[in-house]
């Protein structure tokens, strides 16, 4: 098999191409980045940055009931009538959907594709960079739920939201090693190709509408 | 893919493009404008860059263990790893693969590695159409271009030229509007067909994780979540230096590189995957691990660092030489500083793009931008060095090495210099103009005035001043 071949090859010419490395030398620590001060509200600072990306952001309290009211009232702003929602999602948040579809079985693309939004949850958000961390657990649903339909409700918990993104790597980690697919959403889908003027809205989802109870 | 002409024949002709230059000036000073902005948010960034730059100078001295230790994590996750020496065989791994799948069409996520290697064209060679699905890349293939930047492949295109080219070419477009917003959209209902049928999916890699397997795609549109998550089959071509060694690694470089390209916090979209995932994307992931000449840097020890890039392009937008000439100019896939150093390396030191180190005014701005601190400007004193070492090898013509050993001749003796000084006055009295000597030097001196003004010299020298005073 030439793969084998071509392996031997790429990892020889690697090898000789290093040989000013001495034997043994150890992979160098790399230096550590002091971290940022840690702002004090964070779940203010997360609401601040996501807004900056032109997503929509509703804060509500922590309760259930809170949280059933700014779906429904998120879904209703852009008159969306039919829904899919995650698998790992509370039955009382989904209800708050518009005739909501469970992914459970997983439905088909088509489906996915004529649905009106979408609604799911998040492993994590990050303060600094507004960003929702999707970990493909139930709660956030597998990819392409998330991908596919034009608007996506997500419900953040304010108890979720890490400062930094090296703090929220660190944390991924175990969904990483379980081998899930990992999605970090920063906005809604947007493109700067044309005269760099940035455009919201190419193939993911053009709205993101974001509640963060808490 | 790209002419064989050196860098200063193809600068000078873009130079008389003044439609190029206001399309470049502007996008470039748009978005080191927005850069410099969410630069100067982090109060660390110092920091980050010197752990961005260590990572990488530790990941090339090691990496031979670190590309041994992705492909275990990659295969016991479930996918397989193909290695490539060269752009042919990455090519012939890619469209045996997409034979293998029962595909005649690829969806493709934006990626400079598969620009490199010519995928397209081999891919269509062997009957295989396809599709890029980023807008920019978009334009690009329906223009029949090439890429002009690394991270905008489109920026020498203004709305106008690309909604005349969108109304000729693209589907369903045919009175589409030169508003950005409408051109997204009829890209978007174009592609939106092609993303939901494709059985195989085309992707490059930021970067991959050698401790999990991960790899990492980082976007804006939303283009590379479909290719990367909707087909049945996904190949990923990716060039041996984009391993890193650890998620805490990908910590920081995530940092570094949405602030530093697009001048976001934080790019829209993010990839990471691992291997095969059940019931979740792609059941067959393959990763093509390129070399094309990559081996060839690393065994320069000054030139490898040209390989910790992360294809940024900050270097570009602030760079005077790029903003004058284009991308196009430099006749590879790699423009602008980095190109300088990257092309010639990846090419051997071997043909049009050894022009390139001398492609730069040494400013400087390059260096102070790049987010893991590429000495740019070192790396190209250093090759320039080595292009005149080869002319004296007899390698290339050795004008310069000849101009180079008489100044040493004139400098080191007074007596020549003064005289060298005393004929430099007189040779160039009918030359100069103004007290300028434009396009005027004869002979092999031509190419010193061909791209600069020469001053004249002055009527009388120091030393004469001096020894009158």
């Amino acid at each position: 098999m030439s793969g084998g071949a071509a392996r031997a090859a790429v990892l020889a010419r690697v090898r000789s191409a290093l040989a000013d490395v001495p034997a043994g030398e150890p992979g160098a620590a790399v230096p550590a980045v002091p971290a940022a001060a840690a702002p004090d509200d964070l779940a203010g600072l997360f609401a601040d940055r996501v807004a900056d990306y032109r997503a929509t952001v509703t804060r509500c309290a922590a309760d259930d009931a809170a949280i059933a009211a700014a779906i429904g009232e998120a879904f209703a702003r852009h008159g969306a009538g039919s829904s899919v929602v995650a698998p790992g999602v509370p039955e009382a948040w989904r209800a708050a959907a518009p005739g909501p579809e469970v992914d459970e079985p997983a439905l088909a693309l088509e489906r996915l594709d004529a649905v009106d939004g979408v609604l799911s949850g998040c492993a994590l958000g990050i303060a600094e960079t507004g960003t929702i961390i999707l970990d493909g657990a139930r709660r956030s649903g597998r990819r392409a739920i998330t991908l596919v339909p034009d608007l996506h409700v997500c419900v953040v918990l304010a108890a979720d939201v890490v400062a930094g993104v090296a703090e929220a790597t660190a944390r991924l980690g175990a969904a990483i090693v379980a081998g899930r697919p990992v999605t970090l959403v920063s906005g809604p889908s947007a493109t700067s190709d044309i005269e760099l003027d940035r455009v919201e809205g190419v193939h993911g989802p053009r709205r993101l509408e974001v509640v963060l109870a808490g | 893919m790209n002419g064989p002409r050196r860098f200063p024949e193809a600068a000078r002709e873009a130079l008389g493009d003044s439609q190029l230059r206001a399309n470049l000036r502007r996008a470039t000073h748009t978005i080191r404008d927005r850069r410099a902005a969410v630069v100067a948010e982090i109060g660390e960034w110092e920091a980050l860059r010197e752990a961005g730059r260590a990572i990488k100078e530790a990941t090339m001295r090691h990496l031979d263990v670190h590309l041994e230790a992705l492909e275990r994590s990659v295969t016991d996750r479930g996918g397989v790893v193909h290695w490539a020496r060269d752009a042919a065989e990455a090519n012939a791994t890619v469209a045996r693969l997409v034979h293998e799948a029962g595909a005649r069409e690829v969806v493709k996520v934006k990626s400079l590695a598969t620009d490199e290697i010519g995928l397209n064209d081999a891919l269509a060679a062997e009957g295989i159409t396809a599709h890029e699905t980023d807008l920019a890349e978009l334009i690009v293939q329906l223009a029949h271009d090439t890429p002009s930047h690394i991270l905008v492949p489109a920026i020498h295109r203004n709305r106008a030229e690309i909604a005349a080219l969108f109304r000729r070419t693209l589907p369903g477009a045919q009175g589409v509007s030169d508003e950005p917003a409408a051109l997204a959209e009829a890209a978007r209902r174009f592609l939106r067909e092609r993303f939901l049928g494709a059985r195989v999916g085309v992707s490059g890699a930021n970067f991959a994780v050698a401790q999990t397997g991960t790899v990492c795609v980082v976007e804006s549109e939303g283009n590379g979540r479909m290719c990367t998550t909707l087909p049945e089959v996904l190949i990923t071509v990716m060039g041996i230096e984009k391993v890193i060694p650890s998620l805490a690694d990908l910590g920081v470089m995530l940092q570094l590189l949405p602030r530093s390209s697009t001048g976001e916090r934080m790019n829209p979209y993010t990839s990471l995957w691992t291997g095969v995932a059940p019931d979740d994307g792609p059941q067959a992931f393959h990763l093509v691990l390129l070399d094309n000449g990559r081996t060839d840097v690393l065994a320069d020890a000054t030139g490898r660092q040209a390989l910790h890039c992360i294809r940024c392009s900050a270097c570009l937008n602030v760079c005077p030489v790029y903003e004058r000439t284009g991308g196009h100019a430099y006749g590879d896939t790699y423009p602008g500083p980095i190109g300088a150093i990257l092309a010639p390396q990846l090419h051997g030191m071997r043909g049009p793009t050894t022009s390139l180190p001398w492609a730069s005014t040494l400013c400087g701005a390059c260096a102070d931008v790049c987010p893991v601190g590429i000495d740019i400007p070192g790396v190209l004193i250093h090759l320039r060095g080595r292009v005149v070492a080869q002319a004296a090898r007899g390698d290339v013509p050795a004008g310069e090495r000849l101009g180079m050993e008489a100044m040493a001749r004139v400098f080191s003796s007074r007596r020549r210099y003064e005289a060298a000084q005393r004929l430099a006055r007189a040779g160039a009295r009918p030359l100069a103009r103004g007290g300028r000597i434009e396009h005027r030097l004869p002979g092999p001196l031509a190419g010193w005035t061909m791209s600069r003004d020469l001053p004249a010299p002055p009527a009388q020298t120091f030393r004469e001043w001096w020894r009158a005073r």
